[in-house]
């Protein structure tokens, strides 16, 4: 029966032991280690949440970066394409203007050709002039020597100047 | 545990409880297996430590009586008073006469009674003499601000860890306690309490957690400053259970008392029976917490002392084979039973006031 008739005693002590305990403990110990456990699950959930964004923001400036190395490619490739077709259109044009240029140079040549032919043949014509005077002075020395050979040659002369 | 620390721990625990029985054994007096257990489970105005009677060594707590006045003596002069046979008994037994500043005073089964022309008149085992009011610091008073001291230290020591270091992970002494603080927070409090009323009651269900397993716990260690069955003291367990009730009953609200007087869904002819029984209900509830801590706490003291008794009963060391493997596997078991009473008294705690403050839901 003594085993469970409560003592005043004890419960009096007890009662003022945990009244004691609950208070210190409430106040000291709940409370501060309950919200700093509070304020450390925010700050996991906030990390947590800054990471996930810092992901998406290297995500989307990784895409950022792809785009423009891809406009970079395709300006350069659009560059490249412009410079080969100015190349080819001055290489074009080059040789247009060295064909214009040649056949101005061919023109130039064959009518330097052509007068200095003429001036030749005309040259050649005058010489010849002389050659036959001369021949024709020998020629003349010689045959004249008689008359009927002056007459004949005349003659013949003077058939051959209107023949002419 | 590794098997070499079970080992160590068997060959101490066998050691200590040979020690704190070998004086008893040697002597030729006829062994009273009930009586002892019941000596150990009780409580006791000293602390005794080993050997018998007036040879052995004990710690002599203070006495302290409110009879006209505070008068504190050390219980020292009730032990070594002279003893007296009770006659007119159902058992034999006897009672210890004070001396010194204990003059006047008496000592039957550690309750202190005022002596009546220097004896005290025993009828039927019980004294018909005035008891002065004992609030002394006996060994479950002791054994209280010890459990109360290891539990501000280990949580005081907690607090400040976060109190220097701000939010930051765990470590030493707070990574084992936060997990047990937040599991009754998580686990015991929130899913018994709805919604944010909960946080109005952590303060209450923890201490009554953190109380019950650290002086659980401390009960369970055979040698001083352990071993006192504070938890399984009637006493104890009341005030507990009477502070559940005062929560439970002044954080009732509308809903919880409307459910006690006019139950919905039940006729009003039947509120005549209703009422009653859900008026006794409310003392029930707690006064099953109250039961359910004693009973387990002392059922488990008493297997354990059983156990090792038989050592004594039948005067053989060899007994001791058997007998201390046994008591060791209750030990452990009562461990788990230190955890389990104290989680059970916290969540039926919390589920009652839980009801209480619950708001009307259909």
């Amino acid at each position: 029966m003594d085993l469970v008739t409560p003592s005043f005693g004890l419960l009096f002590w007890t009662g003022i032991t945990f009244c004691l305990l609950l208070l210190v403990l409430a106040k000291f110990v709940w409370k501060p280690v309950l919200s700093a456990v509070n304020a450390r699950s925010q700050k996991i959930d906030e990390a947590l949440l800054e990471a996930e964004k810092a992901r998406q923001e290297m995500k989307s400036l990784h895409a950022e970066n792809e785009r423009i190395l891809k406009e970079a490619r395709a300006e350069r490739d659009a560059i490249l394409k412009e410079a080969k077709e100015a190349g080819a259109r001055m290489i074009e044009e080059a040789r247009d203007k060295s064909k214009i240029e040649g056949q101005k140079l061919i023109e130039s040549a064959k009518l330097a050709i052509n007068s200095e032919r003429n001036s030749a043949i005309a040259d050649m014509k005058a010489q010849i002039a002389t050659f036959s005077v001369d021949i024709a002075e020998s020629l003349v020395k010689e045959s004249l020597a008689s008359d009927d050979k002056q007459k004949a040659l005349a003659s013949k002369m003077v058939q051959d100047i209107q023949l002419n | 545990m590794s098997r070499t620390t079970i080992l160590r721990f068997l060959s101490i625990f066998t050691f200590l409880v040979g020690l704190a029985f070998t004086a008893g054994a040697t002597k030729e007096k006829k062994f009273n297996v009930s009586e002892t257990i019941m000596h150990h489970i009780g409580d006791a105005h000293e602390w005794h430590l080993w050997g018998e009677g007036h040879q052995g060594t004990s710690i002599y707590l203070p006495v302290i009586l409110y009879d006209n006045g505070i008068k504190v003596f050390s219980s020292k002069h009730l032990y070594h008073g002279k003893a007296i046979s009770v006659e007119d008994s159902l058992k034999p037994s006897e009672y210890l006469v004070g001396e010194g500043p204990a003059q006047g005073y008496a000592l039957l089964h550690e309750k202190i009674y005022k002596l009546n022309n220097g004896k005290l008149d025993v009828h039927w085992a019980h004294p018909k003499n005035a008891m002065p009011l004992d609030l002394s610091i006996t060994k479950n008073v002791l054994s209280l601000f010890i459990g109360a001291f290891i539990l501000l230290a280990v949580m005081l020591s907690t607090s400040l860890y976060y109190k220097k270091n701000g939010a930051v992970a765990p470590r030493g002494i707070a990574k084992f306690i936060e997990p047990l603080i937040v599991y009754v927070r998580d686990e015991i409090v929130k899913p018994n309490i709805h919604g944010a009323k909960h946080t109005r009651y952590i303060g209450f269900i923890t201490t009554i957690f953190f109380f019950i397993l650290v002086n659980n716990l401390l009960g369970m260690i055979p040698i001083f400053p352990g071993g006192a069955n504070l938890t399984g003291n009637i006493s104890v367990t009341l005030f507990l259970a009477l502070c559940t009730l005062l929560v439970t009953v002044f954080s009732g609200n509308k809903n919880y008392w409307k459910h006690i007087f006019a139950t919905p869904g039940v006729p009003w002819a039947l509120l005549p029976i209703m009422i009653p029984i859900e008026l006794v209900g409310i003392f029930t509830k707690p006064f099953a917490l109250m039961i359910r801590l004693f009973a387990n706490m002392t059922a488990g003291h008493i297997i354990v002392l059983s156990l090792i008794s038989i050592i004594f009963i039948n005067k053989s060391a060899a007994w001791g084979l058997l007998s201390v493997p046994m008591a060791l596997f209750i030990s452990v078991l009562e461990i788990l039973v230190a955890f389990l009473q104290a989680y059970l008294f916290a969540s039926l705690s919390a589920l009652f006031i839980g009801a209480a403050v619950e708001e009307e839901h259909h």
